[in-house]
């Protein structure tokens, strides 16, 4: 308990300092390892600091008049009550403010939405509670679940915790595999109910929807284990559906799809998920 | 004036005794007085069940509640504050103070008034009821979204049908309030010269008869997939999911207007009244409440940005959302400039009210960021959601409420509340609202999904942090409930213009204002 209440004190002490720990993860978005995740960071961080500018003038304004024109000191309201000029002002100003934002906004978004070109395809189906990854060239099939690690101490009274394992809720059976530097085309369905693709670093988040296939991109920049989960309420496994990318450099990628299709007999192995492995 | 108070003077036929008052009522201030009570016991049982979920979030790994109990949490917890505290509280504050405010005897629609009331706690009661079914209470969060929602067990069609009832009681509530407005003002009360709650309730009240239908259409297209084999949302028969959160949404987005207008016109009774000035910029006012009531039907596809729409609609919803923040950011520059070189005091109403422009606009910056389609690709369904919509609704619409109670409580129970615990209850509330949902920002910027009951452990530290003020915050509104019974039994006696600043019909009247006022109209200053 006491040691709960050491880290809640360290963390107010560090969110009071949070625009020096900004780069931090644990404060602000991934800056992340797509062309698109980086460009998503940027905005963000633009919209931020106008926000930050914003803020301080309109709570300038009011800690201002909170200060000098309470009764105490100000004693004789003012009366007036309009000034065309200056509500003319602040219509415009904050529709140009806005401008600024939608301009690269609007050129992100078409960048991030251009799936042409593509190097290869992976498809991507939800399932309650696990995500499947088919690599259509190579006929490889991958059943993604919830790491048996995690799974023995998610259950209440489980009497296990969470701080126990590595990635507790953020390991899966088997994770996707992509090759690094390549524009990897993702086409997402599901074949049960709503639930999204998620993976922070990649700047990648796209609804599958039973019945209809939704396509994104990545670009992965450099080799690594990138984390996400479901991030769409899909029944009480919800919370234990993880998603797990690897990325390889091309030539160990291609190792890995030899190596798949030598374990499930070539080319034709459409077999189910193999036997668990941590990641 | 003189005659309306001779008038309520005189013993009045329609105040029985004892329980058969209330379920009788046809009086604007006893439908009120309900709707505002209801809402409050509503408040409790919702908060409650966000005290489950702050709970079960105070540490990683499950320690109270199952997944599947935590989803039934997660969804009630969204059902009943929003149409079961809020709603309800903005039509009882509508009730109360439209007539006394525009000089009208009573609601244009007596009978139906008090009918729309006591739909609701037949609603709610089916709602809550579900939570003793065998499979218990819909899990599918408020958003309802199929084909998840249609998987339900036997609470699917109590909550539809609950639903039915709480847009019905919306709809009779959104026409009474039109019906009294255009037609029983007293002589001399033009539109223009409305008080601004009374604008903001006109227009969220055409708001209301605009969208619940709607909802009312879908949840039956969904009552229709499960029960009589149409299609509507299943791609094997020709529909499809996404149908269902255009309908829901072209709901949603204007609800969350129809939540936060009367709030808008809250404020704007009260600052003026605590700067000593009148409202900056009226007319800028009360076209802007119109622009955002119009622009509000045209956004509800930036709820859906990960859904994979074409990416000409991300860019519309994206660029007529952003439009929105234009007419926003102009009422709170009005407020800040009716603020400016007043004499401002800070009584607990004013307190409330300025607490509502900043952390509102806080809800207002994340609100802009969040409407950057690329970015909402990592914003969306995460906890910087869920710190966005409750900056807008808890410290944006629940504070406005506060402030208002405060504000006419003395009115209507003719006791002025307790300053000190007033105050108190401000300042526990203000501090530990924020510790609650700021550290959201964070987490939701980190990675850490919405709807979980279980997290990776590097979000444990927030999470500890919010938990901890929505405890001090949850237990603060104990406060309030105990100022409220204060006040309606004792307390300094209020004078019938509570505040010195204040202006407005509803304080001609004495304080408690009588059971019935007007029945002459008065006459309009100016």
């Amino acid at each position: 308990m006491k040691h709960q209440w050491f880290r809640v004190g360290s963390v107010l002490l560090v969110a009071g300092a949070v625009p020096r720990t900004m780069a931090a993860s644990l404060y602000n978005l991934p800056r992340g390892v797509t062309p698109i995740s980086h460009e998503i960071y940027g905005l963000n961080l633009m919209a931020f600091w106008i926000m930050c500018a914003i803020a301080v003038v309109v709570f300038g304004a009011i800690t201002w008049s909170m200060i000098f024109h309470r009764r105490s000191r100000h004693p004789k309201p003012a009366t007036f009550q309009e000034n065309t000029v200056l509500e003319v002002v602040w219509t415009v100003i904050p529709f140009i403010i806005l401008l600024v934002m939608a301009v690269p906004a609007a050129r992100v978004l078409l960048h991030a939405e251009d799936v042409h070109h593509s190097e290869m395809t992976v498809e991507v189906t939800g399932y309650q509670w696990l995500w499947r990854y088919t690599y259509p060239r190579w006929h490889i099939n991958i059943y993604s679940r919830l790491a048996d690690s995690s799974l023995r101490i998610a259950p209440l009274d489980s009497g296990l915790s969470p701080y126990s394992v590595p990635h507790y809720l953020h390991s899966v059976t088997q994770p996707l595999v992509l090759p690094v530097g390549e524009k990897v085309r993702l086409l997402i369905t599901s074949r049960d109910v709503i639930h999204s693709w998620w993976v922070p670093d990649l700047g990648v988040q796209m609804d599958a929807n039973p019945g209809l296939v939704n396509s994104i991109w990545v670009r992965i920049l450099k080799p690594g284990t990138y984390r996400g989960q479901c991030n769409q309420i899909c029944g009480w496994g919800h919370a234990y559906m993880p998603i797990v990318v690897v990325a390889k450099p091309k030539t160990q990628f291609m190792a890995w799809v030899r190596e798949w299709q030598a374990r499930h007999g070539g080319a034709a192995g459409h077999a189910a998920s193999p036997a668990p492995q941590g990641s | 004036m003189t005659d309306s108070i001779a008038l309520n003077a005189e013993p009045h036929y329609a105040a029985r005794g004892g329980l058969m008052r209330w379920i009788t009522t046809t009086n604007h201030k006893d439908i009120g007085t309900l709707y505002l009570v209801f809402s409050l016991i509503m408040f409790f049982i919702g908060g409650a069940m966000a005290m489950v979920i702050r709970a079960e979030l105070y540490q990683p790994g499950l320690q109270f509640v199952t997944p599947a109990f935590y989803n039934q949490m997660v969804t009630l917890h969204g059902l009943i504050m929003i149409f079961g505290a809020v709603m309800p509280a903005l039509v009882g504050l509508a009730n109360w103070m439209i007539p006394l405010m525009i000089g009208a005897p009573d609601m244009a629609l007596p009978r139906l008034n008090n009918w729309s009331f006591w739909i609701l706690p037949f609603a709610f009661t089916l709602l809550l009821l579900t939570l003793f079914l065998p499979g218990g209470a819909p899990e599918g969060g408020w958003t309802l979204y199929v084909p998840y929602n249609l998987e339900l067990g036997y609470s699917f069609p109590f909550m539809i049908f609950a639903i039915h009832l709480m847009g019905l009681s919306s709809i009779l509530g959104g026409i009474n309030v039109i019906v009294t407005i255009l037609n029983m003002r007293a002589p001399g009360m033009t539109l223009m010269k409305m008080p601004l709650f009374v604008w903001a309730w006109l227009i969220t009240a055409y708001l209301l008869v605009a969208v619940m239908p709607v909802l009312a259409g879908g949840v039956t297209m969904q009552l229709l997939d499960r029960y009589f084999g149409t299609h509507f949302f299943s791609v094997a028969g020709g529909g499809t999911p996404l149908l269902w959160q255009h309908v829901f949404w072209f709901f949603g987005h204007p609800e969350v207007y129809i939540m936060i207008l009367p709030a808008f016109g809250i404020i704007s009774e009260i600052v003026p009244t605590f700067s000593r000035k009148p409202l900056f910029g009226r007319t800028s006012m009360i076209y802007a409440l119109a622009s955002i009531a119009f622009l509000s039907f045209m956004v509800w596809g930036h709820h859906m940005f990960t859904s994979g729409m074409p990416v000409s609609a991300d860019l519309f919803f994206m660029f007529a959302t952003m439009l929105i923040a234009v007419p926003t950011g102009v009422k709170i520059f009005n407020w800040v400039a009716t603020m400016w070189r007043g004499a401002i005091t800070f009584e607990t109403p004013m307190l409330f009210a300025v607490a509502f422009i900043i952390l509102f606009t806080i809800g207002g910056f994340s609100g802009v960021m969040l409407s950057l389609v690329p970015a909402d690709f990592q914003y969306h369904n995460s906890y910087f959601v869920v710190a966005h919509l409750h900056y807008v609704l808890v410290t944006g619409t629940v504070f406005a409420i506060m402030a208002a109670v405060y504000y006419w409580l003395p009115k209507w129970t003719g006791h002025m509340y307790n300053e000190f615990w007033s105050k108190v209850h401000f300042w526990l509330s203000v501090i530990f609202v924020n510790v609650l949902y700021f550290p959201m920002h964070f987490l939701g910027l980190a990675g850490m999904p919405r709807r979980v009951p279980d997290y990776a452990v590097q979000f444990t530290d927030l999470n500890m942090v919010s938990s901890i003020g929505g405890f001090v915050f949850g237990a603060s509104q104990l406060i309030f409930v105990a100022i409220i019974f204060a006040t309606v039994y004792g307390g300094r006696r209020a004078e019938a213009r509570a505040w010195e600043g204040a202006h407005g019909l509803e304080w001609t009247v004495p304080s408690p204002a009588p059971y019935h006022t007007f029945t002459a109209p008065p006459e309009v200053p100016g």
